[in-house]
């Protein structure tokens, strides 16, 4: 069962979390690109590998 | 449940008062200003690694901001310009600015140093240092000189996004460091002038309370001298070029020229006319940097297409 009556506070603490978890998605996002870019695009071996293929 | 829980409830912090925690106007500037550095340095950065770096460097000038507002809570509630900050309006407890800012300090630097490089990362650890301890904690309540020093912290980061990418330090981001260095005190000290109130109030030593305005004068325009060679040395770089030379040339007149009338205004005359030379000079210094960094921009775009640069 819900809350009955919404409150103010309920939306600041909604919107709070929310910021927190799109933040940490945003980083999440972001750690998986670093890392494909890290080990595909910039490591020498794979780059070189991928081009004579 | 008492009374005072439910104001304290009333008074729990949004999103937004997290985010203003960490400066978001500093850390526009500290953006840009690292972003130029990245782009107009001679190196191809991957985009990824680039906004990965500049990303961190944000964040760790973030932290540095809440690291600042945890300690300076108590003369943060004395000022007008600075009341409404998280802490002092009671948003945000002061161990949680300060848990925040640490956390958020130490991710920064090792994601900067694993994304770019330990250099880069550094001379970031190093900023957060110099502004959250030497500037907020040493020299801000001890010596009228604080913003002088202190300045060095919000001129690093054209130099971290030149080590981002290069992986050093060279003439060209050692003169962008001195740019904003120079540029600081006619900034602040032109705000100090028609703030005059609030800075006293708080017992913070600025130049116009310990020393008075007539010194503090002298001082804008004696920074704003120095500051014109290391704006137009920094054209003759190999990150300078023709456009940025003569934006340049044509800045520093203009800035000279404000110092100049804000050297010669007596008191007087001031109070008649509610500070409009100092709130213009300000305004000013604004555009000036934007305006310098905007031109480094330019060149490295036009060098992009085989003309501008040297």
């Amino acid at each position: 069962m819900g809350l009955a009556k919404e409150h103010e506070l309920h939306n600041r603490r909604r919107g709070r979390n929310l910021g927190v978890g799109l933040a940490l998605v945003g980083l999440v996002a972001l750690f998986f690109g670093l890392t494909v870019v890290k080990v595909k695009v910039l490591d020498p071996q794979i780059a070189a590998r991928e081009a004579s293929q | 449940m008492t009374d005072t829980s439910v104001l304290d409830q009333e008074n729990e912090a949004g999103f937004g008062d997290y985010v203003a925690l960490l400066k978001p106007r500093v850390m526009s500037l500290v953006v840009f200003t690292a972003l130029v550095g990245l782009l107009v340095a001679p190196v191809d950065v991957h985009p990824v690694i680039g906004f990965a770096a500049i990303l961190f460097i944000a964040i760790g000038a973030g932290a540095s901001g809440a690291l600042n507002m945890w300690y300076d809570a108590d003369i943060d509630r004395v000022m007008n310009r600075t009341k409404g900050r998280p802490v002092p309006s009671g948003k945000v407890a002061a161990e949680e600015a300060f848990a925040i800012g640490i956390a958020l300090s130490g991710m920064a630097v090792v994601m900067l140093a694993l994304a770019a490089n330990i250099l880069a990362a550094g001379l970031l650890a190093f900023t957060i240092f110099f502004y959250a301890v030497v500037y907020t904690m040493w020299l801000k309540r001890w010596t009228p000189q604080n913003i002088v020093i202190g300045g060095a912290a919000g001129a690093f980061p054209p130099m971290i996004g030149w080590a981002a990418a290069t992986g050093g330090v060279s003439v060209e981001s050692a003169l962008m460091f001195a740019l904003i260095f120079m540029w600081t005190p006619p900034h602040f000290w032109a705000l100090a002038l028609f703030m005059k109130d609030d800075y006293s109030n708080a017992g913070v030593p600025m130049l116009t309370v310990t020393h008075g305005r007539r010194v503090t004068r002298n001082h804008i325009l004696a920074y704003t001298i120095l500051l014109a060679p290391v704006a137009l040395g920094l054209g003759m770089t190999s990150i300078g070029g023709p456009v940025y030379l003569v934006a340049a040339l044509v800045m520093n007149l203009w800035f000279l020229k404000g110092a100049l009338e804000i050297q010669r205004r007596p008191e007087a005359q001031v109070e008649a006319d509610g500070y409009r030379t100092e709130k213009a000079f300000f305004r000013f210094s604004l555009y000036y940097l934007f305006l310098h960094f905007g031109m480094l921009l330019v060149e490295a775009t036009l060098r992009g297409f085989g003309i501008g640069g040297w």
